[in-house]
């Protein structure tokens, strides 16, 4: 399994990592976007995460699938520390996340600066959207660029607009999410969370919540961010996402990484049984 | 109509308590949502005292109670302590700063958590994140009750007459002391009261339709995001 051979002490070189790991040999010679090292995750006595290594190149679209329970979300919770990681690290955009031994047993980030500054690099859409109900669409793509990253409202504004057109609800901006239909609330989630100009983005089950009709328009708008070569990390469900659109598939079961590789190859004819069945499960 | 004048003292002693009290309220709450143990006792222990006795009996102790200690007589504090009308706010203060509080924490924990974790994804520091979104969720979810707070802190000024302030009630007790006239006295005063809250019920409900705009139905318009720009 090519993600065993990552299973080491930190590599310091993010080409020598990449050539590590044979799902990223083909895009050896780029950088690596994020970096997760010897990750564990525990609630309780259950351990959720049990060492998981993946790097990501820039411009992958990796899918992460698995059934309820694998710990895939947990696994993308932990990538910026809305989960504690109980041990292990991040590394994102050369630069790894500072941490020091929290008071229940996991890790907490040792620089709270750190932290937020490079959360600010990550957009992070979620399954359940998490709009800001007290402020319009317009209003929640702003937030973030006008009061963390300070820049000018009028250029924020621009952007804003720009990026509400680019995901095709520019009409609903001075909405409040509460009139939205979730496909136009999770659109204007990615618009949100584009507007930071993130260096990686994480989709947490982005389609989960949507009614089946629904779940097209927000694949199509991921579709595109994908076609732009933009980092993506997507815990999803839809094999056609994963099979059509990512360039790499992870497959977790019970918090390993079962099968890594590309989806041709990994949907074509994977060495892992349990990878079968859970494909073989799958509605078609 | 004498009890006229009486109407600038209740007010003020109302306004100024209630907008002391929204911090007071808004500390405990804080200090109870906090992890750390010893706040939550102390916040605890002060909504437990101020809920559990009569406002009246604590308008007592302030006022009568405060000159017993020489270390307060002797403070810069003292020209403002012995007086009757300070006494009163404080007094009131307190009050509505912990009943203020649990309607403050309700609002607090009312605040749905990916909201919480959507800012924290972004980058936002814990300041932030309270000034830009807990805060502003939570007041309206406790706007309503918050509201019905202020009507109450309105009434309970009425207390205050009896350590010498001639507020409504201070100056209808008067005027009964020298006209015998309980029930025409007492209605004018209490439709006064009437009126005072009826102006600040409308008040609140309209102050709740502004900000509840988002759960509304829909209204574009050209200033909310002017608003959201500024």
């Amino acid at each position: 399994m090519s993600s065993s051979a990552l299973a080491q002490p930190v590599l310091q070189d993010p080409d020598l990592a990449l050539a590590a790991s044979s799902a990223d040999a083909q895009l050896s010679g780029q950088k690596t976007a994020i970096s997760i090292r010897n990750l564990h995750k525990n609630f309780g006595d259950v351990e959720v995460l049990k060492g998981i290594d993946i790097d990501v190149a820039e411009g992958q679209v990796v899918s992460i699938l698995g059934s309820s329970g694998s710990g895939k979300s947990t696994l993308l919770r932990c990538v910026n520390f809305l989960e504690s990681p109980t041990m292990g690290e991040i590394t994102i955009a050369g630069e790894t996340v500072r941490t020091r031994p929290g008071k229940n047993g996991d890790l907490e980030a040792a620089d709270i600066g750190q932290l937020n500054r490079l959360r600010s690099n990550v957009g992070m859409v979620f399954q359940s959207f998490n709009l800001w109900s007290h402020k319009t669409v317009l209003e929640n793509v702003m937030e973030a660029p006008v009061y963390v990253q300070k820049r000018p409202v009028a250029e924020c504004h621009d952007e804003a607009c720009a990026y509400l057109e680019k995901v095709g609800i520019y009409d609903k901006r001075f909405s409040y999410p509460s009139r939205l239909s979730g496909g136009q609330q999770q659109r204007a989630a990615i618009a949100r969370s584009l507007a930071m100009h993130p260096k990686v983005m994480l989709f947490d089950e982005p389609t989960s919540a949507l009614d089946p009709e629904l779940v097209g328009e927000v694949l199509r708008v991921m579709r595109a961010l994908a076609d732009e070569g933009r980092t993506m990390l997507v815990v999803t469900h839809e094999m056609g996402f994963a099979r059509e659109v990512s360039n790499r598939v992870i497959f977790l079961e019970q918090g390993w990484i079962e099968e890594d590789g590309a989806p041709e190859t990994v949907f074509g004819a994977s060495r892992s049984a349990r990878f079968r069945q859970f494909i073989a499960a799958q509605p078609h | 109509m004498r009890l006229l004048p009486g109407i600038p003292m209740t007010l003020q002693l109302a306004f100024i308590a209630s907008a002391f009290g929204v911090f007071f309220a808004l500390a405990a709450a804080l200090m109870q949502l906090s992890g750390n143990v010893v706040l939550r006792s102390i916040a605890d222990f002060y909504v437990f005292c101020i809920r559990g006795t009569p406002l009246l009996i604590q308008i007592f102790l302030i006022y009568y109670g405060m000159g017993q200690f020489d270390f307060i007589r002797h403070s810069f504090m003292w020209p403002i302590l012995r007086e009757p009308y300070w006494c009163a706010i404080f007094a009131l203060m307190f009050n509505t700063g912990a009943y203020g509080s649990q309607i403050v924490r309700g609002g607090l924990l009312s605040v749905p958590r990916g909201q919480v974790e959507a800012a924290r994804s972004c980058g936002m520091s814990q300041v932030l994140i309270y000034r830009r979104i807990i805060l502003p969720l939570a007041i309206r979810q406790a706007l309503p009750a918050y509201g019905n707070e202020v009507i109450l802190l309105l009434k309970a000024t009425s207390l205050a007459s009896i350590i010498t302030l001639m507020e409504i009630t201070g100056l209808a007790a008067k005027m009964i002391s020298e006209t015998y006239r309980v029930v025409e006295v007492f209605l004018v005063a209490g439709s006064l009261y009437l009126l005072i809250n009826f102006i600040l019920s409308r008040g609140v409900a309209v102050l709740e339709k502004r900000l509840m705009r988002h759960t509304a139905a829909e209204r574009p318009s050209s200033r909310v995001a002017a608003r959201g720009a500024a």
